[in-house]
Parts: C-alpha cells; sequence; structure tokens
C-alpha cells in the first residue's frame, strides 16, 4: 500500500488539471507575444487565466503577476518592494516564516535593512498587537504568512492588515498553503501583496503568481523582454498558468466539501494519534489548516519515524535536525517553545483530495508500532 | 534534504542487531546528547578480557541506529585491546558509507564503546 501523507510539500496534478494542460505543450505551443494567431490563442488563455485566478483573491487581473512559485513570489514582493522604496529600510516580519521569506529577509539585512522577527504565542500564532508595536516611522512593509507550512497555525492577517493599512505600511502574506483551501479576500483582508503556488493545489510544478495591489510601485528582479506588465520578463509558462487557473477553478469548486471532510479526517487523525502516550499536538487545535497535523514524540527522533513509515509505504515529513541539511532543528517548532529534543521527535501528516479514511487507520495503525519500536531502542524513553 | 542511504545502513537501520539492554552489565558507556539529537548508550558483558555480550540503545536518526548496530557486530567477541582500536571509520566501512552530514553519528558510536571500555577499566582496576 502507498499512502501519500504530504500534500502540504506538493500535491498530484489534478486529472482535469492535466487535461486542461496537454494542448499548451503540442497544438497550442504558441508564445503569447507573437502576433499571429497562434500566438495571440496563447495569450488569450494566459489572459483568461489571469481574470481566473484574480477572482479568486477578489483583486483585478491586471494585479496579477504569474511567477515560477511561491519563491519567486516572495522574493519579488520583498525586494521588489525594497527596491523601489529606498528611503524606508525597516522590515517587519515573523519567526516562523517560510525560508522563501526569512532567508530574502536576512539578505536585504545584510544589505543595510533592519529587520524585525515577532515571536509566536505557543500556537504558532502572531498577536497583531505585537506588529502595530513594531512599528517605526521608516517602516516600509509587513510580512506574515496566512498559515504556517509546518505546523497549519492560521494567523490573524485580516487583523494584521487592517493595522497596516491604518499605518500607511505594506502588507505581504505568503499564502501557498492557503490559496484554494482557506478563502481569501484581498480587499477585505487589506492585503497589498500575496504570494500563492500551483503545484499545493493539484496545478503542475514552476508556477505562481504574487498579486499587488493597483498602484503599489515594485521594482522586477527579472528583466527581459517586459512580460507581465514589465514585473517579471520572460516567455510566460502557458501551459502551467492555464493549469493553475484550471486547478483555482476545482479548488473554488471543491473547498467548502473537500475543507469540511479534510477537517473532520484531520481531527479523527489526532484524537487517535494522541493516544499514544507522551505525543502532543503542535499549532493551534482550531486555528489550523484542514488539512495539516503536527506532532512530538517523546524519548524519539522524526527522521527515523519517516524512514520507518516509508518502508510501510507511508510519505510524511519531520522538522527533525538530522532530515535537515543544517542539523538544525525546524525554526518553527522552536519558536512555538520546543526545545531541541522535542523538535527532533516531530512528525508532520498532512491530507488532501485522495486520502481515504481506511488510509488514515492504517498510517495510525502503523505509526503506533513505529512509535514503540523507536522507543523499546531509545535510551532516554522510559516506560 | 534528501538522505541516500546505502543499502547496508538501511538494512541495519530496519533490523538492527543487539538492542537493548544489559542487566547484569560489566560496563555501560555514553555519548552524545539529547539537544544534539542522538543519544547511545552501550553495554558490555566482559569475561577474561573479551566482550562475550555487546548490546546498544539508541535515540537518533536512521544513521545513528545502524551506526550503533554496526558498532556492536564489530565490537562482540573482541578483546577489550582489539575494540578499543574501533575507529569511527571502521563503522563507516562496515555500513559501505555514510551520507556526509551523518558522519557524527559514526564518531558518536565509536565514542559510545570506548567510554564503555574506559568504564569497564576503571572498575576493574578497584
Amino acid at each position: 500500500m502507498k499512502i501519500y501523507m504530504d500534500y502540504a510539500a506538493t500535491t498530484p496534478v489534478a486529472k482535469q488539471v492535466l487535461k486542461v494542460m496537454e494542448p499548451y505543450f503540442s497544438k497550442e505551443f504558441g508564445n503569447p507575444n507573437s502576433l499571429y494567431d497562434l500566438g495571440q490563442k496563447a495569450r488569450d488563455s494566459v489572459e483568461e487565466s489571469r481574470k481566473i485566478v484574480a477572482n479568486m483573491i477578489n483583486a483585478k487581473p491586471k494585479e496579477i503577476i504569474f511567477t515560477s512559485g511561491g519563491t519567486e513570489s516572495d522574493n519579488l514582493a520583498i525586494k521588489g518592494l525594497a527596491l523601489a522604496n529606498e528611503s524606508k529600510k525597516h522590515i517587519i516580519t515573523t519567526k516562523i516564516e517560510h525560508h522563501a521569506v526569512l532567508e530574502t529577509c536576512k539578505w536585504l539585512e545584510k544589505n543595510g535593512y533592519e529587520l524585525t522577527y515577532l515571536d509566536v504565542d505557543g500556537y504558532g500564532l502572531v498577536n497583531p498587537d505585537d506588529v502595530e508595536m513594531a512599528i517605526r516611522k521608516d517602516t516600509l512593509l509587513v510580512s506574515v504568512m496566512h498559515a504556517n507550512n509546518e505546523i497549519g497555525t492560521i494567523e490573524p492577517i485580516k487583523e494584521i492588515g487592517t493595522i497596516c493599512r491604518k499605518n500607511g505600511i505594506y502588507f505581504h502574506t505568503d499564502a501557498v498553503q492557503t490559496i484554494g483551501k482557506v478563502p481569501i479576500d484581498v480587499k477585505e483582508m487589506n492585503i497589498d501583496l500575496l504570494s500563492a503556488s500551483s503545484h499545493k493545489i493539484y496545478g503542475s510544478k514552476g508556477v505562481g503568481f504574487l498579486y499587488v495591489r493597483n498602484g503599489i510601485k515594485i521594482e522586477p528582479l527579472i528583466h527581459g523582454g517586459g512580460q507581465e506588465n514589465k514585473m517579471r520578463s520572460g516567455t510566460e509558462n502557458v501551459a502551467g498558468i492555464v493549469g493553475f487557473s484550471a486547478a483555482i477553478k476545482l479548488a473554488k469548486k471543491n473547498m467548502r466539501v473537500e475543507s469540511k471532510t479534510e477537517t473532520k479526517l484531520r481531527d479523527y487523525l489526532i484524537k487517535e494519534v494522541l493516544k499514544i502516550p507522551k505525543s502532543y499536538l503542535n499549532g493551534h487545535k482550531t486555528k489550523r489548516l484542514p488539512f495539516n497535523a503536527n506532532f512530538w514524540f517523546s524519548g524519539i527522533e522524526g527522521e527515523a519515524i519517516i524512514m520507518l513509515l516509508d518502508k510501510y509505504g507511508i510519505s510524511a515529513s519531520t522538522g527533525s535536525a538530522c532530515s535537515s541539511g543544517s542539523l538544525e532543528p525546524s525554526h518553527v517548532l522552536t519558536s512555538i517553545g520546543l526545545n531541541e529534543e522535542q523538535a527532533h521527535g516531530s512528525l508532520r501528516l498532512t491530507i488532501g483530495r485522495q486520502t481515504t479514511f481506511k488510509e488514515i487507520k492504517y498510517t495510525i495503525k502503523v505509526l503506533k508500532k513505529i512509535v514503540n519500536k523507536l522507543r523499546k531502542m531509545s535510551p532516554t524513553w522510559e516506560e | 534534504m534528501v538522505l541516500k542511504y546505502s543499502k547496508k545502513v538501511m538494512e541495519h537501520f530496519l533490523h538492527p542487531h543487539n538492542v537493548g539492554e544489559l542487566k547484569n552489565a560489566d560496563a555501560v558507556g555514553e555519548a552524545g546528547n539529547p539537544v544534539c539529537g542522538d543519544v547511545m548508550k552501550i553495554y558490555l558483558k566482559v569475561k577474561n578480557d573479551k566482550i562475550i555480550n555487546i548490546k546498544f540503545k539508541t535515540l537518533g536518526c536512521a544513521a545513528a541506529i545502524a551506526a550503533s548496530s554496526m558498532l556492536t557486530d564489530l565490537a562482540k567477541g573482541k578483546t577489550i585491546n582489539e575494540a578499543e582500536k574501533i575507529k569511527n571509520t571502521d563503522i563507516i566501512t562496515g555500513l559501505g558509507t555514510l551520507p556526509p552530514i551523518k558522519v557524527h553519528c559514526s564518531v558518536l558510536g565509536a565514542e559510545a564503546l570506548h567510554n564503555a571500555i574506559k568504564n569497564y577499566r576503571k572498575k576493574v582496576k578497584k
């Protein structure tokens, strides 16, 4: 049995999405920047996709810049804004952002910017009051993710957006984990810039977008032929973009039902896994992505759990240092107050469209066996 | 980061040899700490200066568990003087190969054994 429990990492391209993409690899291979019919058909498809994508977050089509994915969108949002507004040199973000945001901020820090990295509480929640208190005269931007990719905590971005708007500061949110899963309205939430990615919602890898509110100036990072309203040069990834819009359409249609089903499966999974002695939930119980479960187990190490799960056909992930190239435990888990030893024993299980109740039950059964096996080997575990 | 383990490492990780404690051990050695993620504990039973039984308990990743298992295989049946010469590179050779970032697991293994031997020598002197 092969069970995929890592939907927060990536998802398979949906059949309907693949079908919509296919012609753009062959028959409809035109360059959208060409003037003849074949090119213009590709142009129409890209622009139609832009409308669909914009509509999903209540934005205008011209506010959407297609990119190569979430990481590029985060880079373009933060660096692009910084380069276009050189008089303000202070940026506020959080300690639990994705590396795409954190490393971009650190790079700016090395280049003369001052950064405030906000703490979060034990559930991973950012306090909007902390955002307000961190604001200075020279604050350019606040960047807070919509939901955390590791522990699934959904941040109060509407409140944070309101504070930013009131103070005349730009607000960027990384919505890679939430687009198509949790409702987003950039107007209602006072969002100025938003990053999204296709491959987390059953679209293809290599495509994403950045929403930039009308009137906000950013500097492009990729120069060339002036595509995407001069904000992102390079021939458009037509198949990817069309697929992204198809994935968005599908997600929009299914969001309510899917969210309900996944929440049910998630809650059952959490309830059963927590029956394992000395096992704990990371993140918030309810302010949480419907598809995310994250635990830590006393006395064992996460990479060993992952490798054993893999042996049983189950794909999952961990925040353990042993599975990272740096031998540092997850910055998210340490930020919510876990010590190194606890972070080492973490496990993330994320479910999706194809997950069945049977798979959840099997995963629970296997996990119990594995935790037991590793604890029997562990010198720090005592019954 | 993706770690590619050798077949031998996976074998020892999935079916480790000599797991457990020795209740009447002649010496115990430990290495690592929970903060760095790996803790190894080695139990020795010695007769006529020869390691007649050895067991381990390890908290750690697949490489740490495989290294412990390989270490016990290497040390079992050896005299104390012979076992003392076991180096971390012997563990790596035994396992075929270890990803560079996991070499420290083999270092811990050797350290735990050497600590056990040290403790044994102290005990015998008394």
